[in-house]
């Protein structure tokens, strides 16, 4: 944290280092100091919380989060969502906190976040501060982390026991950076949906809650959602695929994620 | 010039000492400080998956990972799985199914199904594609290497 400080601003964080140094690599970044918190000891953990929630620490691997039963168990969207991180060299080496403060708008994580509300634990020279992860990313690769704060742990409030989920991803390989992505979390009590909760990558400049098609599924269904899921998205158009298809993906993988979600949240 | 750091790497069972410049490449590092050039390096930014070692275990991207976070740590290179007059199991599952044409992507490739086979149950040749699919080989020999990794997921599992 001295260290960060000291640099005015001019440091990078290195973690996983799976996004950096390839930025690195392609002279993309450059920096006079890099700061490797790998040795930092307390960051890389999954710990249960008594809420149904999980506290993950900053350095936990991508590897750790697949393959945790916690995860699995509390958190089956996210568990989904990892076997569509990357290969497995990277998710060795990559973590949570690098992805989050990374803000890629097409990368799992910061989407994951956003979907379960998480609270991002930022700390720095004056301590720690909670971020709700609606609040954390302000544009491609951007955050409202300050130059000497560094993501130390993500906190997952749990979620209501009858709650059904659905993750879907389309990319050109599997692993491969996402065209985009859609999930959801549908809670039902009693035959009524009480709660839902629908976010997209790939589809905005941040990773973003569709907030009309949450609305337009509770007022009328599956279809009116889908269709609504083309006004949340506001994509680019790069060269794996235009605004035009994302539009069409945002429809397409709502109208599955929401069948998915609400199947799972009638059983 | 960057001070250099003092680190101490133990690869394939030897600890290697030497003074190197913070930004130095573990993959650069193997290659040119210890001649090791069993690792090659194809993208040298993850994508390709030739440079692909295991530290502590787990297999990395060598073009990601600065030698000086590999201070302390054990590392395994293809030399490790292997020799001429005696091939390890995956190496000879390779050689069986001609997995291999111009060799480029072939370390990567073992390295990588060495990890895979450690961690995986790898139940379907799909498990294995997708284990594989960091890995980019430019021969299109696929096909044959799915087969050498799926024969020798076999014998690991004494089939």
């Amino acid at each position: 944290m001295a260290a960060l400080a000291a640099s005015n601003g001019d440091a990078k964080v290195l973690a996983g280092g799976q996004s950096l140094v390839p930025m690195l690599n392609f002279r993309v970044v450059d920096a006079p100091l890099f700061v490797d918190i790998n040795g930092i000891e307390g960051l890389d953990l999954i710990e249960e919380k008594e809420d149904g929630g999980l506290r993950i620490g900053a350095l936990t691997r991508h590897f750790a989060l697949e393959t945790s039963v916690s995860v699995r168990d509390r958190f089956p969207v996210l568990h989904e969502a990892m076997k569509h991180v990357a290969h497995l060299a990277i998710r060795n080496r990559g973590t949570i906190g690098g992805s989050l403060s990374h803000a890629d708008p097409a990368a799992e994580l910061p989407m994951m976040a956003v979907l379960l509300d998480a609270k991002i634990v930022a700390a720095g020279p004056d301590g720690e501060r909670e971020i709700p992860a609606g609040d954390f990313f302000t544009a491609p690769l951007t955050t409202v982390l300050a130059p000497d704060e560094i993501v130390v742990a993500v906190d997952l409030p749990g979620l209501p026991a009858a709650t059904g989920w659905g993750f879907e991803e389309f990319a050109q390989r599997r692993g491969d950076f996402a065209v985009a992505g859609v999930a959801a979390l549908v809670t039902r009590e009693g035959g009524t949906v009480t709660n839902t909760r629908i976010a997209l990558m790939g589809l905005h400049d941040t990773p973003v809650r569709a907030r009309s098609a949450e609305a337009a599924f509770g007022e009328s269904g599956i279809e009116a959602a889908a269709v609504a899921a083309r006004q949340d998205a506001d994509p680019m158009n790069d060269l794996h695929g235009s605004a035009d298809y994302r539009r069409h993906l945002a429809e397409a993988l709502t109208r599955r994620v929401l069948t998915a979600a609400l199947e799972r949240a009638a059983q | 010039m960057t001070a250099k750091i003092s680190i101490t790497v133990t690869v394939n069972g030897t600890a290697q000492a030497a003074d190197v410049e913070p930004r130095l490449l573990l993959a650069d590092f193997l290659r040119e400080n210890l001649d090791l050039t069993g690792t090659h390096v194809g993208c040298e930014h993850g994508i390709c998956g030739a440079c692909t070692v295991l530290m502590n275990g787990d297999s990395v991207r060598s073009c990601l990972t600065f030698a000086v976070q590999a201070d302390g740590a054990e590392v395994e290179t293809v030399e490790s799985l292997g020799s001429i007059d005696e091939l390890g199991p995956l190496q000879q599952a390779f050689r069986e199914k001609h997995a291999l044409q111009c060799g480029f992507c072939t370390p990567g490739m073992l390295m990588t199904a060495t990890d895979m086979l450690r961690k995986y149950p790898l139940e379907t040749d799909d498990d294995i594609r997708d284990g594989l699919s960091g890995n980019i080989c430019r021969c299109t020999g696929y096909q044959n290497i799915v087969a050498a990794v799926r024969s020798a997921a076999d014998k690991r599992d004494g089939k």
